[in-house]
């Protein structure tokens, strides 16, 4: 799954008609903003929270270099092992020489994004390694046989049927819509599963470098099976998930499950601290942290588009765009979608393949209010969108991957003459004066045929410019 | 992106200048012309520079910051002296007191160049909120009984952080009765260039807010931003009987103006 510039105009046009769909969107959104708003407007004081959480990432991320020593030492003290990747392949190499060398043939999995980042499900099942996803929405998108569209809720786009009619066709179970009989299903096959994984593959909410702990925040118990019943333990996180210190965890986790569910605290909260010891009864014989860059320092190298590795993941701003409404996940085709997938996946993926997607915003500023820790998404959605069409040979510092490719020659030369016509008044009041007197004359159904037109009225122009209105005052 | 101090208002000045909006100069010159003489009426004497022409936010948000500086640049000299700037749109006074200290941050601009923007950004005022915090007005609705719902416009409530002021105003007026719409603080999906380049989500978008806006059952639909009203409007238009959709400067000058 590849961002792709003509797929996302087709894909999301063919979504906004999908009835069920935009239906299913609206319920679910609807409802968990709704939890969202009620649970920070029971804070005293949210948007100091929000500040304070802004500060905490903002400070984790000022000091990124030297809290990932540090965290590395610590793990490593605790038994922890500390792996590094650079790309997604370096990652699923990783997990694969271990699922080897423990002789693993099913991995249970969930709660991770970076793993569908790196397509990991994909790349172990092609080397004869099962893998099967424990979070129940997770688990529903697998037997869909498609990828997350949230990045919290995965089957955001499905509804109670649409579940239904899936669990009886491949589970072979009788048709049910009730909801508690269907997650019954849902446990029935995972607990066996859990029972003969090899291995659990889980992501990282937060990584503590004072303690060497990592942290997982989930609801299900899926995370903390994951996480303790096989005999190995996978986590894997991208670099930018490390966080100084305990004491930052209070701010950070309230924040997280407030924005993500509209919960004071989520059901479970892992700390994952070390495996098994000795004399202990359970618990994994090894743990292993795999710690992914895959475009993350370039990020990082930019102290702008650096806010974008504060995100906590938490949903919050696809909760609300109206885009996201409207669309759904999945014509963005892309790992992270919605507006902090606006953002962060044309810097990851490069804006060759992903610049596209920084046009599809009204830059309304929804998504920047509700993030916990106020990333300025739509700023930086400009800044790429000036990256994206700058002139490639202007001989500037270019930023990354991609700058200049979503520069189109005729689109270039409209803003030129636009900006002609703009700076020299008599040119905008002789251009403008055309232009109302044109469009006048314009017949009404024509106007149906362009873009504007097709689903409203065009605007009517004014018979006489303000300018034209204004004329004879003093100082004009 | 919001501007991060609290607003300071000026005392009441003796005059101001007017920025129109290329929006406003094109489609709606009779609301621009009500928010002007709206402030006139309150003794206050009004500049409007007929050299002025646009922003520059429509090649600013697609990415071209040099044609838009071009075009600021220009905008900004029109405006030397320092009474405050007046410019009834949420989205064009963003663009100048949110975005100019952008556009003029980098290294392509001159130190000076860099505090003159400062300098004008800090004195616009979008015109709602300068007709409600500056001049305080006080006004006498004089039209019947009208059923009206406020769309508050993106910009004007997330980048200037002007969310009262509207309402105010509107509450002054004694024969309106404000009619709430769901989910009004969402975006109506106009978004500039947004509009066409993704027509589609646009007018998914626009349905949707026209459709909870007939819903409300207001007569009359008043914003600030001439775009918003465009867009809505032209929706509206496309879905049977509407309600009446017009910029707020101009429902008020109606609705108080002495026959």
């Amino acid at each position: 799954m590849k961002p792709d510039a003509g797929r996302f105009k087709v894909d999301a046009a063919r979504a906004t008609l999908n009835a069920t769909l935009r239906q299913n969107l609206n319920h679910t959104l609807g409802l968990i903003r709704a939890r969202r708003d009620a649970a920070f407007e029971a804070l005293t004081a949210p948007e100091e929270l929000q500040e304070i959480g802004q500060a905490i990432k903002q400070e984790s991320l000022a000091r990124l270099p030297e809290l990932l020593e540090r965290l590395e030492d610590r793990l490593t003290a605790r038994g922890i092992q500390v792996h590094w990747a650079e790309t997604a392949d370096e990652a699923n190499a990783i997990v694969l020489e271990i699922a080897r060398r423990r002789g693993v043939q099913l991995v249970v999995k969930g709660k991770t994004m970076v793993s569908e980042e790196t397509e990991l499900n994909r790349f172990l099942q092609r080397h004869g390694i099962e893998v099967l996803e424990a979070d129940l929405g997770e688990y529903i998108v697998q037997l869909a046989q498609q990828p997350p569209s949230h990045i919290v809720a995965p089957a955001i786009h499905m509804n109670r049927r649409e579940i239904a009619d899936l669990f009886h066709e491949k589970l072979g179970e009788p048709y049910t819509v009730d909801i508690e009989a269907m997650t019954a299903m849902a446990r029935r096959v995972l607990r066996e599963k859990f029972k003969t994984a090899g291995m659990g593959v889980t992501g990282v909410n937060f990584a503590i470098a004072e303690t060497g702990t990592l942290c997982l925040v989930e609801n299900e118990g899926n995370g903390r099976m994951c996480t303790t019943a096989p005999p190995v333990h996978v986590a894997m996180m991208g670099l930018e998930k490390v966080v100084a210190n305990l004491s930052d965890l209070p701010t950070l986790n309230r924040l997280l499950t407030r924005s993500a569910t509209g919960q004071a605290i989520s059901t479970y909260f892992n700390w994952i601290s070390s495996p098994r010891r000795r004399g202990e009864k359970d618990g994994p014989e090894e743990v292993h942290v795999v710690i992914l860059d895959n475009g993350r320092s370039s990020v990082y190298s930019d102290g702008e588009l650096r806010d974008t590795l504060a995100c906590l993941r938490c949903g919050a701003c696809l909760n609300i765009c109206p885009v996201y409404a409207r669309i759904g996940g999945h014509a963005y085709r892309a790992v992270y979608m919605g507006p902090i997938g606006k953002i962060l996946t044309p810097q990851l993926a490069g804006l060759e393949t992903a610049g596209h997607l920084t046009g599809a915003s009204t830059l309304c500023g929804a998504c920047a209010e509700v993030c916990p820790v106020k990333i300025p998404i739509p700023d930086l959605l400009l800044r790429l969108r000036q990256e994206g069409s700058q002139p490639t040979a202007a001989g500037r510092a270019l930023f990354g991957p991609g700058a200049g490719s979503q520069r189109k020659p005729a689109e270039a030369m409209l803003w030129k003459g636009w900006q002609v016509l703009h700076d020299r008044p008599a040119y905008y009041r002789a251009a403008t004066a055309l232009a109302r007197a044109a469009a006048a004359l314009l017949p009404r159904r024509a106007a149906s045929l362009s873009p504007w037109g097709r689903r409203r009225e065009l605007p009517v122009p004014a018979r006489a410019s303000l300018h034209a209105l204004l004329r004879n005052r003093p100082g004009a | 992106m919001t501007s991060a101090d609290p607003i300071r208002y000026p005392d009441k000045p003796e005059t101001v200048y007017f920025f129109g909006t290329c929006l406003v100069d094109n489609f709606y010159a009779q609301a621009g012309l009500a928010a002007v003489e709206l402030i006139e009426r309150e003794g206050v004497r009004v500049i409007f520079p007929q050299g002025q022409t646009c922003c520059g936010q429509p090649p600013f948000n697609s990415g071209y910051r040099d044609e838009a500086r071009r075009v600021a640049r220009a905008q900004m000299a029109l405006f030397p002296r320092p009474f405050p700037v007046v410019v009834p749109s949420g989205s064009c006074g963003a663009m100048f007191r949110v975005h100019y200290a952008e556009l003029f941050g980098g290294p392509d601009t001159a130190v000076s160049e860099q505090a003159q923007a400062r300098e004008f950004a800090a004195r616009v005022f979008e015109w709602s909120e300068f007709m409600h915090h500056v001049l305080r007005v006080r006004w006498e609705d004089r039209g019947p009984p009208v059923r009206v719902s406020y769309h508050p416009s993106c910009h004007l409530q997330r980048e200037l952080g002007v969310r009262r002021a509207p309402l105010a105003l509107l509450e002054q007026l004694s024969g309106v009765t404000l009619c709430p719409v769901e989910d009004a603080e969402e975006c109506c999906g106009f978004g500039g260039t947004f509009a066409v380049k993704q027509e589609p989500i646009s007018a998914a978008m626009v349905d949707d807010k026209a459709r909870k806006i007939v819903a409300g059952g207001a007569e009359v639909l008043v914003a600030c931003d001439a775009g918003c009203l465009m867009n809505i409007g032209g929706a509206l238009a496309r879905q049977g009987p509407a309600p009446r959709v017009l910029p707020l400067a101009q429902f008020i000058k109606e609705r108080v103006h002495e026959a």
